[in-house]
C-alpha cells in the first residue's frame, strides 16, 4: 500500500501537471531532507519537538497515574475528583491555548503544557476504567486471603488494570504529538511545526512535506515503542493478539 | 433463606451438601467460611479455612507456582508451595501461566493455593461444576486423595449426585425456599471414596429428596460387554 502511494505521488508531480507550489515530488523532498541533515537543521528542529513530546508525555503519564489511581481506588476521591476531570476533559484542545499563551506565554512551557493536557486524559480515563473494571472475583479471594488495602491495590488491582493502562498511554502519546503540531504551529522558533510554518509562508511545499514525513516517522516510531513495551508488560493476557 | 437447624461436622469428615440450584447451598459455604455474616445463628469453626471456588480465579499475571505462593505468609507456608504443587499433580506444569492452563489445571492450582495455610476446614464450592466430564472424575480422585493425604474436614456443595456418594461420607440433602435440610444420608463406609456401584438404594434416596423427576434406577444382576472399536 505504501508502495502504490509512492507511485502514485511521483506519477501525479512528474506527469500529472502539478505545481510545484502545490506538491512537491518526492525526489525534492528527498533533496530538502537531505539539505536539511546536512546543514543541521534536521537535528535542531527533530530534537527541540522530541524533547517537548518527552517531557509534556511524561509529565502527562506521573499525574494520570497518580490521579487516577487514587481516584480508581478510593470512592471519596473520586466523588471529588472525577467530576471536575471529566469537565475539563470536555473541552476542545485548542481552546486550551489562548488561556496558556496568556497564562504562560509563547514558551516551551506553555508548549509543554499542552502537550501535557492532551496526554494526560486518554491516560486517566483508561486506566480509571481499568481499575473499575477488575475482575471483583480475584479481589474477593485476595481479601480472603486478608490481603487489604494497598496491599491489594499493589498485588491485585495495579497488574490486572495494568492493559488499560498502557492502551491509555499509547493513545496518549498520539495526542501528545498531536499537540505538539498545534502547539508549534501557533509560534515556535524551532520544531517540526515550526518547519511546517515556515514552508507554508515561502512557498516550499517540499520543506512542508519534508515536515510531514517526519512527523509521521516519529509517531510511527515512538507507536512502535510503546507497543513493544506492552507486549513484554503484556505476556500473560489471553486475547485475540496474544 | 434457611430454616433453623443445626449441623454439625466431624473432624476429618467429608460432608456433601446437594440441592438444586438456587436453594442456597453456596450460600450456606460462604457464611461457613465467614464470608458473609448470617442474620441469625452463628457458625463456630475452625481458625483456617480454605476455599476453593467454581471458577479457579488464579491470578492471570502469575505462574502456578506464584499463584500458590500467593496464599502463603512467611517463610514457613512459602516452603510448603512446592509440596502442594506435588501433592495437586502440577509438578511439570509449575512455570505455566493460566492462559496456558487446562480448566483441571487451574482448578488444581486453586485446590493447591487453598491447602498452604494448612486449613483445618476445606470449603469446596461446586469446584468441578465448570469442567468436562471426564476432567471431574480425574479431579474428584486427586480430591479424594488429597482429603486423605491432608487428613482434611472437607465440605463439598455439589450439584451431582454421584461425586457427592464417590467423596462424602455424609450427605445432606437441601430444599425449598426456605432452604430446610431434606435428608441426611450416611454413605456406607465401604463405599466412600470408591466407584461403587452398590448405592442404588442410596441413589434412589437422593434421587427422591431432590425431587427429580426420574424413574428409580432397577437393580438387576445384568452384566454388559463392552465392544471395542479397533
Amino acid at each position: 500500500m505504501p508502495l502504490l502511494l509512492l507511485a502514485a505521488w511521483w506519477y501525479a508531480t512528474a506527469f500529472g501537471g502539478i505545481k510545484v507550489y502545490q506538491l512537491a515530488s518526492p525526489a525534492e523532498v528527498l533533496r530538502e531532507l537531505g539539505s536539511l541533515a546536512t546543514s543541521g537543521e534536521l537535528w535542531k528542529n527533530l530534537v527541540a519537538s522530541i524533547v517537548r513530546v518527552a517531557f509534556g508525555f511524561a509529565i502527562a503519564l506521573v499525574l494520570a497515574v497518580g490521579i487516577g489511581t487514587s481516584v480508581g481506588l478510593s470512592p471519596p476521591i473520586e466523588r471529588i475528583v472525577d467530576p471536575t476531570l471529566q469537565a475539563l476533559r470536555a473541552i476542545p484542545s485548542l481552546a486550551w491555548v489562548p488561556l496558556l499563551l496568556l497564562w504562560l506565554g509563547i514558551g516551551e512551557t506553555a508548549k509543554i503544557v499542552l502537550i501535557a493536557i492532551g496526554a494526560f486524559f486518554p491516560i486517566y480515563v483508561n486506566l480509571v476504567a481499568g481499575i473499575r473494571g477488575v475482575d471483583r472475583k480475584l479481589v474477593e479471594v485476595a481479601e480472603i486471603f486478608g490481603i487489604r488495602g494497598f496491599a491489594l491495590a499493589r498485588r491485585v488491582v495495579i497488574p490486572a488494570a495494568l492493559p488499560s493502562l498502557l492502551v491509555g498511554a499509547r493513545i496518549g502519546l498520539t495526542q501528545a504529538w498531536l499537540f505538539l503540531v498545534a502547539a508549534e504551529l501557533l509560534g515556535a522558533s524551532r520544531g517540526l511545526g515550526f518547519l511546517l510554518t515556515e514552508g507554508q509562508q515561502i512557498s516550499r511545499t517540499d520543506e512542508i512535506l519534508t515536515a510531514i514525513l517526519l512527523l509521521a516517522i516519529c509517531g510511527k516510531v515512538s507507536e512502535s515503542a510503546m507497543r513493544g513495551i506492552e507486549r513484554r508488560m503484556l505476556y500473560w493476557t489471553d486475547g485475540m493478539s496474544s | 433463606m434457611f430454616e433453623e437447624f443445626s449441623l454439625v461436622v466431624a473432624p476429618g469428615e467429608t460432608l456433601a451438601i446437594l440441592g438444586p440450584s438456587g436453594c442456597g447451598k453456596s450460600t450456606l459455604l460462604r457464611a461457613i467460611g465467614r464470608l458473609i455474616i448470617p442474620q441469625s445463628g452463628g457458625v463456630e469453626t475452625s481458625s483456617e479455612i480454605g476455599i476453593v471456588f467454581q471458577e479457579p480465579r488464579l491470578l492471570p499475571w502469575l505462574s502456578v507456582e506464584k499463584n500458590v505462593a500467593f496464599a502463603a505468609r512467611g517463610e514457613v507456608e512459602r516452603a510448603r508451595v512446592k509440596d502442594a504443587i506435588d501433592l495437586v499433580g502440577l509438578t511439570h506444569a509449575a512455570h505455566l501461566l493460566p492462559k496456558a492452563l487446562s480448566g483441571g489445571m487451574a482448578q488444581r492450582t486453586s485446590l493447591a493455593r487453598s491447602l498452604i495455610r494448612s486449613p483445618q476446614l476445606l470449603l469446596l464450592d461446586e469446584p468441578l461444576s465448570a469442567l468436562d466430564a471426564l476432567t471431574r472424575l480425574d479431579l474428584q480422585v486427586a480430591i479424594a486423595r488429597i482429603i486423605r493425604e491432608t487428613a482434611s474436614t472437607a465440605i463439598l456443595v455439589t450439584h451431582d449426585i454421584d461425586e457427592a456418594l464417590f467423596l462424602a461420607d455424609r450427605i445432606i440433602v437441601l430444599e425449598g425456599a426456605p432452604a430446610s435440610v431434606a435428608t441426611i444420608l450416611e454413605v456406607p463406609p465401604a463405599a466412600r471414596r470408591v466407584r461403587s456401584a452398590d448405592l442404588t438404594p442410596e441413589r434412589n434416596a437422593l434421587y427422591a429428596a431432590l425431587g427429580v423427576d426420574t424413574p428409580p434406577i432397577a437393580s438387576d444382576n445384568r452384566t454388559t460387554r463392552l465392544f471395542r472399536i479397533r
